[in-house]
C-alpha cells in the first residue's frame, strides 16, 4: 500500500524533485509511551513517530515530510500484542500486517482483518508495516482504515492530556486527516468480538495484486435466521476517506439476501458514494465497480461466508 | 524520567553508532540517522549483493531478513535497526541455505541481467522456509513485490517451484 503511494506522489513530484534520501534528522529510539510523547513535545512538534515506517520513509525520501526529529516506538512493550479484553479484543497498534494472518485471536476474534490482510501491499511490507501505523496515516485507498468503520472499532489514544478512545466513525476526517493531532499516538485498536450470529464478507479489485485497489469493500452482519439485524458496510479507495455506505446499510437491516433486496443496495451507492475524478478511474466506472463488488459480497453473505 | 536528551535536537546528521548482527557476525557501523539500511550495507559494509533500486520499497531488489522476516532495506534506517539480527543475499549464499534455489535459477536461466535476483532468493527463502509445499499461485503471490524488467517471472517461479517440491520429498533441488 505504501509502495503504490509513494508511486501516486512520485509521479507528480519526480519531474521538479529529484532528492530520494531523506533531509538529515534527529533519531530518538522511546522505551515508553510517556518518553514518546515527552520527545515530540520538546521537538516543538515538528517531530514525526515511526513505527514500521512503510509509509513514512518514503514520504522522507522523496521529502514530503522533513521533520528535525524521527521517535521510534517500535520498543514500547506497551503497545504490542493482541488479547482479550472482556467483549473486545485489544489490537496493539504495533502489530504487524503480517501478525493479522498469523495471530490464532485475529482469525478467531476480527476474522475481516484477517481476511483483509492478504490484500495489504506485498509480504515483505507486511512484515514490517503496523496496524496502528495504517490507521494513523488514513490512506483512503488502504484496506485497515476502512475495516475498523466496517468492524465499529475504537481507537485508543495517548496525548499529553491523557489517554482517550474514539470510535472509528469519529475518527477519519478528510484525505489524511483524522482525530489524532500532532503529538499524539495511536496505542491500540479495539475490534467488537466476532459472533457466532454474525458473517463478514471482503474483496477488492485491483488491477495487479498488491496494488491499491480500484476499489475494495468489508462489511460484517449481525443475522437472525437469514434476517439481516445489523450490518456494517465500509469502501476505500472511493473518496477522501474510509466510507460507509449508510444508504444501502439502511436498504439491508430487516432483510433476508434476495436478489431485489442486493439491487436495491447497489442501487443505493449512488447516493452514497461521490467517487473523486481521476484520469484512471472516472467516477462512474468506481461508483460501477463498486456496485459489482457489493453485489458480489453480499451473495458471499447470502451464502453464509 | 524523559529520557530524551534536547541537545539531540542540535545533532541532526551526526553519526551515531549501530550495533547489527549481519551475516551471523557482530559489526558495529557509524551511521547518520537518515542512513538507510541499504546504504549502510553497501556502503559502510562492503555487502553490495543488496541492489537498491527504486529506494521507495516498489521494486523488491533491496530485500534483506531482519529477525529471519524479509524486509525492504531501502524503507528502514539504519538506526531502527541497531540490535537486529540481518541476513543478506552474502550470507544466505555463504551459509547454503539457498544453494539449491540458486542452482535452480541457474539452471532453468531464471535470471538474464540479475538485478533482481538478490531479492527474488531472500524473498523465496522466506517463502519456503514458512510453506512446505506452496503452489504457483502462493509463489506468485510472496512475488508479487519483486520486478524483474528483464520480465523472466516464469522462469522464476518454475525454478521456485521446482525447489519447494524437491525440498518437500527430503532430498534438497540439487
Amino acid at each position: 500500500m505504501v509502495t503504490n503511494l509513494a508511486s501516486r506522489l512520485m509521479s507528480r513530484w519526480i519531474s521538479e524533485e529529484t532528492a530520494v534520501k531523506a533531509r538529515a534528522f534527529s533519531y530518538f529510539r522511546a522505551a515508553t509511551i510517556d518518553q514518546a510523547l515527552d520527545a515530540h513535545a520538546r521537538a516543538g512538534d515538528d517531530a514525526r513517530f515511526i513505527a514500521g515506517g512503510q509509509s513514512l520513509v518514503p514520504a522522507l525520501s522523496l521529502r514530503l515530510q522533513a521533520p528535525r526529529l524521527l521517535i521510534d516506538i517500535t520498543h514500547i512493550d506497551e503497545l504490542r500484542g493482541v488479547r482479550r479484553e472482556g467483549s473486545h479484543l485489544r489490537i496493539g497498534a504495533l502489530t504487524r500486517h503480517c501478525e493479522m494472518l498469523s495471530e490464532p485471536l485475529i482469525a478467531e476474534f476480527a476474522p475481516l482483518l484477517h481476511a483483509a490482510a492478504p490484500f495489504v501491499a506485498h509480504p515483505a511490507i507486511r512484515n514490517r508495516g503496523t496496524f496502528g501505523g495504517s490507521v494513523a496515516l488514513a490512506d483512503p485507498a488502504s484496506e485497515f482504515p476502512a475495516m475498523t468503520l466496517a468492524l465499529d472499532a475504537e481507537i485508543e489514544i495517548a496525548a499529553p492530556s491523557g489517554r482517550r478512545r474514539i470510535k472509528a466513525d469519529d475518527f477519519f476526517i478528510d484525505l489524511f486527516e483524522t482525530a489524532l493531532q500532532p503529538g499524539e499516538l495511536i496505542t491500540a485498536i479495539h475490534v467488537p468480538l466476532f459472533k457466532a450470529d454474525q458473517r463478514f464478507a471482503f474483496d477488492e479489485l485491483a488491477r495487479r495484486r498488491g496494488d491499491y485497489a480500484l476499489v475494495g469493500c468489508g462489511m460484517v452482519a449481525t443475522f437472525t435466521g437469514e434476517r439481516i439485524d445489523d450490518i456494517r458496510i465500509s469502501f476505500f479507495s472511493v473518496g477522501n476517506t474510509p466510507t460507509r455506505v449508510k444508504g444501502a446499510e439502511a436498504t439491508l437491516i430487516g432483510s433476508s439476501l434476495d436478489p431485489e433486496r442486493i439491487a436495491a443496495a447497489q442501487g443505493a451507492l449512488e447516493g452514497d458514494l461521490a467517487p473523486l475524478d481521476s484520469d484512471e478511474v472516472p467516477p462512474a466506472m468506481r461508483l460501477h465497480l463498486a456496485r459489482v463488488l457489493l453485489g458480489r459480497l453480499l451473495g458471499r453473505l447470502g451464502e453464509g461466508a | 524520567m524523559s529520557g530524551f536528551d534536547q541537545t539531540l535536537l542540535d545533532e541532526a546528521d551526526e553519526t551515531v553508532r549501530v550495533r547489527l548482527i549481519v551475516n551471523g557476525r557482530k559489526v558495529t557501523c557509524e551511521v547518520a540517522p537518515r542512513d538507510t539500511l541499504v546504504d549502510c550495507l553497501r556502503d559502510k559494509l562492503e555487502l553490495t549483493g543488496t541492489h537498491a533500486g527504486c529506494e521507495m520499497g516498489a521494486c523488491g531488489a533491496c530485500l534483506v531478513q531482519i529477525d529471519g522476516r524479509a524486509v525492504h532495506s531501502c524503507l528502514v534506517f539504519a538506526v531502527q535497526a541497531d540490535g537486529a539480527t540481518i541476513d543478506t543475499i552474502e550470507g544466505l549464499s555463504e551459509s547454503g541455505v539457498i544453494a539449491d534455489l540458486q542452482a535452480e535459477f541457474h539452471r532453468r536461466n531464471a535470471l538474464q541481467c540479475g538485478f533482481c535476483t538478490p531479492g527474488m532468493l531472500v524473498n523465496a527463502q522466506e517463502l519456503l522456509s514458512r510453506v512446505t509445499q506452496p503452489n504457483r499461485e502462493e509463489i506468485r503471490d510472496a512475488l508479487s513485490g519483486n520486478y524483474c524488467r528483464c520480465t523472466g517471472y516464469e522462469t522464476i517461479v518454475d525454478a521456485i517451484d521446482a525447489v519447494a517440491k524437491a525440498r518437500s520429498k527430503g532430498g534438497g533441488a540439487a
